[in-house]
């Protein structure tokens, strides 16, 4: 237990340390949503309609941007091969891994999104409903990227591949998420859509700390 | 229970087996695939609605239901060799994969030559259409992260872990974009409703769907044998066989 909290303390201070580097999915995530205004014209009706979607989108590409650094500096220079020999519950230490990511790279995302609701004109409720939806899936992008991310850490062309990896699986997730702030735009309820993306969270929080833990005994050979 | 299974963890005895198998399955397959495509294309009544356009369901429909069923075919192999640490399982992974994704690639190009004349359109974001789209990135996905690895003992290992993230995956896509697709377009899509087939058109599909299996099995099982092959290359048995091969090639 002591290894995991001190494993988070370093994670997080680490993090802090590379405070330009955890800016660069953040502005991604500004520029390419500012780029879809200028892309399909400002018409509000328009940005309305596709904002929710274009807002997904960007989250879960500026994510796969970040999610290669969770493994990537502790595999180059050996500290996730001392963490695997520590005899410490290596699924534990996945998951405290997972959780400094989503904190550091992900959550400052979801504290930028008023301003991106206000770009792309979205009124109020469909706001509640966007923080709601990335409050609950945004997580999941990170437990799910984590186990792809783990499988090519070793390789050095991991970047092209864990979007391949990823994408597809994540369709599910961009489909509810979407659907929940369109149902919040046209007043009705979307309890149904977030009870799904908090079961997919359940679930894979249940599973993927064994399969990331799996992943990085694989990479590590 | 199980025993029986045990000595096909080694790469010899499965080629054995997949030696013993491959005549059945392309013999019988060819056969029945160009008796079907022969029967559907040429003999079976026209539809009246579609005329003969429908005839494309004799490969369409066919292609389709193997493409699921490979990738579930490929995920147990996958989940047998994580679990078991059998090698021969990751092998038969890989000899599935690529069928697959063919296969899948095939029913969208059909599906798309069928919905030109019947939609109006190349493409329509049809669930079904879309939920096989995502199916073909899986399967590409799989195939590409085994070929990233220089050691295929691990590539095995990597690829067989996001073919089990697929398998869990797959049914919940499918329902997602389904449920989308109802959401959004439920009312434009011309969807053909699906009359009971008479007899003279699903027996030929029937027997085509067989005929394709058979095919895909053949062809998964030659693949099969030749990674076993290429794996094995230094080990005495493999050498004896390519000997006795060359003799017997002399020979004749």
């Amino acid at each position: 237990m002591q290894a995991l909290v001190s494993l988070l303390k370093r994670d997080l201070s680490l993090a802090y340390r590379q405070r330009a580097e955890l800016m660069q999915p953040l502005l991604f995530f500004v520029l390419v949503i500012s780029l879809f205004p200028l892309g399909v014209g400002p018409e509000p009706k328009t940005l309305q309609l596709i904002g929710p979607g274009v807002i997904w989108v960007a989250a879960i590409l500026s994510s796969l941007l970040g999610l290669e650094r969770m493994f990537r500096d502790d595999f180059s220079d050996g500290s996730l091969e001392q963490l695997i020999l520590s005899g410490a519950s290596l699924s534990g230490a996945a998951l405290v891994k997972v959780y400094a990511h989503w904190i550091t790279s992900i959550f400052p995302l979801i504290i930028l999104s008023p301003l991106l609701a206000l770009f792309l004109h979205l009124t109020e409720p469909m706001y509640w409903a966007l923080l709601k939806t990335l409050l609950l899936g945004t997580p999941l992008l990170s437990l799910i990227g984590a186990i792809a991310v783990g499988l090519t850490v070793g390789l050095n062309k991991g970047g092209m591949l864990l979007a391949l990896l990823l994408l597809p699986v994540f369709v599910p997730l961009l489909i509810f998420a979407t659907s929940a702030v369109e149902a919040a735009s046209m007043g009705l309820q979307y309890n149904a859509q977030l009870a799904i993306i908090g079961a997919m969270l359940l679930f894979s929080l249940a599973l993927a700390p064994f399969a990331i833990a799996y992943a990085l005994r694989v990479s590590q050979n | 229970m199980w025993k029986w299974l045990h000595p096909y963890a080694k790469t010899e005895r499965t080629y054995q087996l997949c030696q013993l198998l491959l005549p059945w399955f392309s013999v019988f397959g060819l056969f029945i695939i160009i008796l079907a495509a022969v029967w559907g294309l040429a003999f079976a009544p026209t539809d009246y609605q579609q005329s003969d356009a429908y005839r494309i369901i004799y490969v369409h429909v066919p292609t389709a239901v193997l493409s699921k069923s490979l990738y579930i075919a490929m995920a147990v192999a996958a989940f047998v060799g994580l679990v078991w640490q059998v090698k021969t399982s990751f092998m038969a992974m890989m000899a599935f994969a690529p069928v697959g994704a063919t296969v899948t690639f095939v029913s969208l190009v059909t599906g798309a030559a069928w919905g030109k004349p019947m939609w109006g359109t190349w493409w329509e974001w049809d669930a079904r259409l879309t939920s096989q789209l995502i199916l073909l990135f899986l399967f590409l996905g799989v195939i590409s992260l085994y070929k990233a690895f220089d050691d295929k003992q691990q590539a095995g290992k990597a690829a067989g872990v996001m073919a089990v993230v697929g398998i869990i995956n797959l049914p919940i896509i499918h329902y997602s974009v389904e449920w989308w697709n109802t959401l959004h377009q439920g009312a434009t899509i011309m969807k053909l409703d699906k009359p009971s087939m008479p007899p003279e058109m699903l027996w030929p599909l029937l027997l085509s769907i067989l005929g394709w299996i058979l095919v895909c099995g053949a062809i998964s099982i030659q693949r099969l044998q030749n990674e076993i092959l290429q794996r094995d290359l230094k080990r005495p048995w493999v050498v004896k066989l390519a000997m006795n091969e060359h003799v017997s090639g002399d020979k004749e």
